[in-house]
């Protein structure tokens, strides 16, 4: 990260992804199917995203239908990694950030510190223990997480049994109750059910004695002022998550931009590698390559910068829940936009609702009718595999030509996120957001405040350039 | 114990499995091996900057380093500058750094298929030119070279597996920081013997059909996923099917083939990863160790027993054929 500093903050911000793996190009010329196990490895923390785009990208190519099952079971392993990955930055990333050094004068750090430090603060072993517990879901329906194989076109390779159905919904209960205790101190409908600004103060008065994790971050947003940083363009976009058995998805597709809502035109998507160490020009994912160039003129990350007709467009939990129109986060994006505290507010009221639909898919599930109904491979085909990972929108573009892969590009959320400047000079989202970014004043010491910024997108490197 | 864990190129998969770590949980074995971790990536409060002043401390010797762990491979590319991945904040290519830890550091730990031999990372044109420490694939050199010893003398440790299960690599490091782990507990290819001296078929569920010969054809059917989906549990060095993953959790058991991701260029099968090859309708890739003749006419042998009750559940999601009842005239 390169940052112009003048004034006491942020003037401008160059973001660099400093790691390149080449997934696109190992991908070539493989058996189509081959791309199951290879595209989960494109990243350790959304592996299972990973799968589900790359499923549904040959699903789409070879015409697949998924029995209901199957689409549950879907469901479930990945909202699982999309809950755990939510609390997993709140608990092991984000939080600890509150605990150091640089705010021991504050009121509350005794608090924070002895609740979050890393490994060592209370949080780390409950949540540890309840993450543990609730994974046990992957082993059962995944057989492993990360990097299972289950998820096929067509559905799931691992069918279950009634007895089986049984224990998931204890697993699934049973992180419930470290949500209701632990992350909000309260039942979970109460939280979905915020509807505004006043709705969440309100309720976080209310929990004054024995408050939640939620709580404690809320009251430290205030002292902090966290909903004054990290402002981008208040653009996002969302793919849209989690199909439903009616088809349509759980949370819906959809771009949000200058206060409303617009659909989404899947071909507006294009890459531009102007600032990137890339060979080529902007191109739609459809017929982009990805082939690196180190000595590129003006180039500063490994990162392509993914547009939409043009514009940079900000993904992630927010996106989601602005998009899909809940009215807790709608009425929080009106009042500031989007920043560090509503991305976080964004994640863990996204949690409860995922929460609460693994229930209502597990009970659902039907033992003895079918997970899985094979697709026949096509030897030249090409397919689309769009979904959300926990931090943003994830695309799979595939083209197959005499049954191998020809070309294969993934846009994942970090790259839209962390995407450097195109070639009209208009910087990615967290560019945008850290101008502006107080860099030494009395409330955010010693650059801190850049790093609420940066994580607050929940970035993860490895998917950046694959 | 001083432990220090760096991020090379991999997905960061073998630390998400890390956290996964059951009974009981990552913490409290830690603390129960005496491991300290000075530093992590993702793990750490600590920023960039405070992980430089601890590798100045390790470099000027004023911190000892017991165990260096790397997860993810090495990238030397590209033309050997190691400028596909440079280590963030520090203008140093990440492979340097690893050359100049591993020198000082009494373990050398590569956690996972991208440290130990290069991995996914180093799979098809392997654009980044990615090896393991010490190995690259198969052969001896890697990185480090073939000679490499650790400050203990033992080469670098190989915890290999995509993902890496979180026992591997913790039971590994409890016992070195009890010292209990010497060159005789390594296999050839120095991986931990403690769970590569078992197979992925021990324990498998599908083991009886397996004796029968009885198969899947799909996804998702019940049936040993040898004969056609790709399976190579029987050859593959790890005891996932003892040992379990995230719970009652394996590859076989979820459904899918072992695609012996323990092994060198396990990446690279040179055939699809599901799909069993077969040379006149005979499986490539039989057990190594047993004369193909024999493994020929036994199963041709077992298939002519198998009873009815194997023969359809190998072709189903759920135990269509109950146990225990006379099969049904035809
Ligand atoms: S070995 Fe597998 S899980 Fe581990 S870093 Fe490499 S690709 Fe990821
Ligand atoms: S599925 Fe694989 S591991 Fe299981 S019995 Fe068959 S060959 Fe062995």
């Amino acid at each position: 990260m390169q940052l112009d500093v003048g004034d006491g903050q942020v003037d401008a911000a160059w973001v660099n992804s400093p790691l390149y793996r080449g997934f696109e190009q190992i991908l070539l010329g493989k058996i189509p199917d081959d791309a199951l196990v290879y595209a989960p490895r494109v990243c350790g923390i959304c592996s299972v995203s990973q799968s589900v785009a790359a499923a549904f990208a040959l699903g789409d190519a070879y015409r697949a239908e998924t029995p209901p099952n199957g689409v549950l079971a879907l469901d479930l392993i990945h909202a699982a990694e999309n809950l755990i990955d939510h609390l997993t930055h709140f608990y092991l990333f984000f939080m600890p950030d509150f605990a150091r050094p640089e705010y021991t004068a504050q009121p509350w750090h005794a608090d924070i510190h002895a609740r979050f430090r890393a490994i060592e603060g209370s949080a780390a072993p409950e949540f540890l223990q309840a993450r543990t517990a609730f994974m046990h879901l992957m082993g059962l329906l995944a057989g492993k997480w990360p990097h299972s194989l289950a998820i096929q076109p067509g559905g799931c390779t691992r069918a279950v049994s009634a007895r089986e159905r049984l224990h998931l919904g204890n697993i699934v209960g049973a992180f419930r109750r470290f949500l209701e205790q632990r992350v909000f101190a309260a039942p979970l409908d109460e939280i979905v059910a915020l509807d505004g600004r006043d709705a969440l103060l309100h309720w976080q008065a209310a929990q004054a004695g024995q408050p939640g994790d939620l709580a404690r971050f809320l009251a430290l947003g205030e002292a902090l002022e966290l909903h004054t940083l990290g402002r981008a363009a208040d653009r996002f976009m969302s793919f849209g998550a989690y199909r439903e058995a009616d088809g349509a998805p759980l949370f819906a597709r959809g771009v949000w931009r200058d206060g409303g809502l617009d659909s989404l035109d899947v071909d507006g998507i294009a890459e531009d590698v102007s600032h990137s160490w890339m060979a080529g020009d902007t191109a739609p994912p459809r017929t982009a390559r990805t082939l690196p160039d180190p000595g590129r003129e003006g180039a500063y990350t490994w990162c392509k910068a993914p547009r939409l007709h043009g514009e940079a467009v900000e993904v992630g939990a927010l996106a989601r829940q602005l998009v899909d129109g809940h009215p807790l986060i709608r009425d929080l994006v009106a009042a500031t936009g989007g920043n560090v505290l509503t991305r976080v507010v964004a994640r863990l009221l996204e949690s409860a609702r995922i929460l609460l639909a693994m229930q209502r898919w597990t009970d659902a599930l039907i033992p003895g009718e079918p997970f899985h109904n094979p697709a026949a491979p096509l030897a030249d085909a090409e397919g689309i595999g769009l979904t959300e990972a926990a931090r943003g929108s994830l695309g799979h573009w595939v083209r197959i030509e005499g049954g191998r892969i020809r070309n294969y590009q993934i846009v994942s959320p970090t790259t839209w996120n962390f995407s450097p400047r195109d070639a009209a000079g208009q910087p990615g989202a967290l560019e945008q957001a850290l101008t502006g970014t107080p860099v030494d004043s009395p409330r955010h010491p010693r650059k801190i405040a850049v790093q609420h910024v940066v994580r607050s997108f929940d970035p993860c490197m490895v998917c950046t350039a694959h | 114990m001083n432990l220090l864990w760096l991020q090379s190129g991999g997905c960061g998969g073998c630390t998400m499995s890390l956290l996964c770590a059951d009974t009981p949980d990552l913490l409290t074995r830690l603390d129960a091996s005496g491991i300290d971790l000075i530093w992590h990536p993702s793990l750490s409060e600590a920023g960039m900057d405070e992980a430089l002043r601890l590798f100045e401390d390790i470099r000027s010797g004023h911190l000892r380093l017991d165990a260096l762990c790397v997860e993810g491979s090495l990238l030397r590319g590209p033309h050997g500058t190691g400028r596909f991945h440079m280590l963030a904040g520090t203008g140093q290519p990440m492979i340097e750094w690893v050359r100049e830890l591993a020198a000082v550091a009494r373990y050398c730990v590569a956690v996972g298929s991208c440290a130990a031999f290069g991995g996914v990372t180093a799979g098809g044109s392997n654009p980044t030119d990615a090896c393991g420490l010490q190995y690259d694939g198969r052969y001896p050199g890697g990185l480090l070279g073939k000679d490499y010893r650790s400050g203990a003398g033992l080469p670098a440790i190989n915890v290999a597996g995509c993902p890496t299960h979180p026992d591997w690599v913790l039971d590994t490091l409890h016992l070195l920081a009890r010292g209990e782990l010497g060159a005789d507990d390594l296999d050839d290819l120095a991986r931990p013997r403690m769970y590569t001296d078992l197979l992925a078929h021990h324990g498998c569920p599908r083991n009886e059909f397996y004796e029968y010969k009885a198969s899947a054809i799909e996804p998702s059917d019940l049936g040993c996923l040898m004969e056609h989906l790709g399976c190579m549990g029987t050859q593959a060095q790890a005891d996932c099917n003892v040992r379990t993953w995230n719970g009652e959790g394996s590859c076989t058991r979820g459904g899918y083939a072992c695609i012996n991701c323990t092994a060198p260029e396990f990446e690279e099968p040179g055939h699809a990863f599901l799909r069993t090859p077969t040379v006149a309708g005979i499986p490539l890739g039989l057990p190594t160790d047993m004369p193909k003749a024999w493994f020929i006419a036994l199963s041709s042998l077992a298939k002519a027993a198998t009873p009815q009750r194997i023969k359809e559940n190998a072709r189903a999601d759920h135990v269509v054929a109950r146990p225990g009842r006379k099969p049904d005239r035809k």
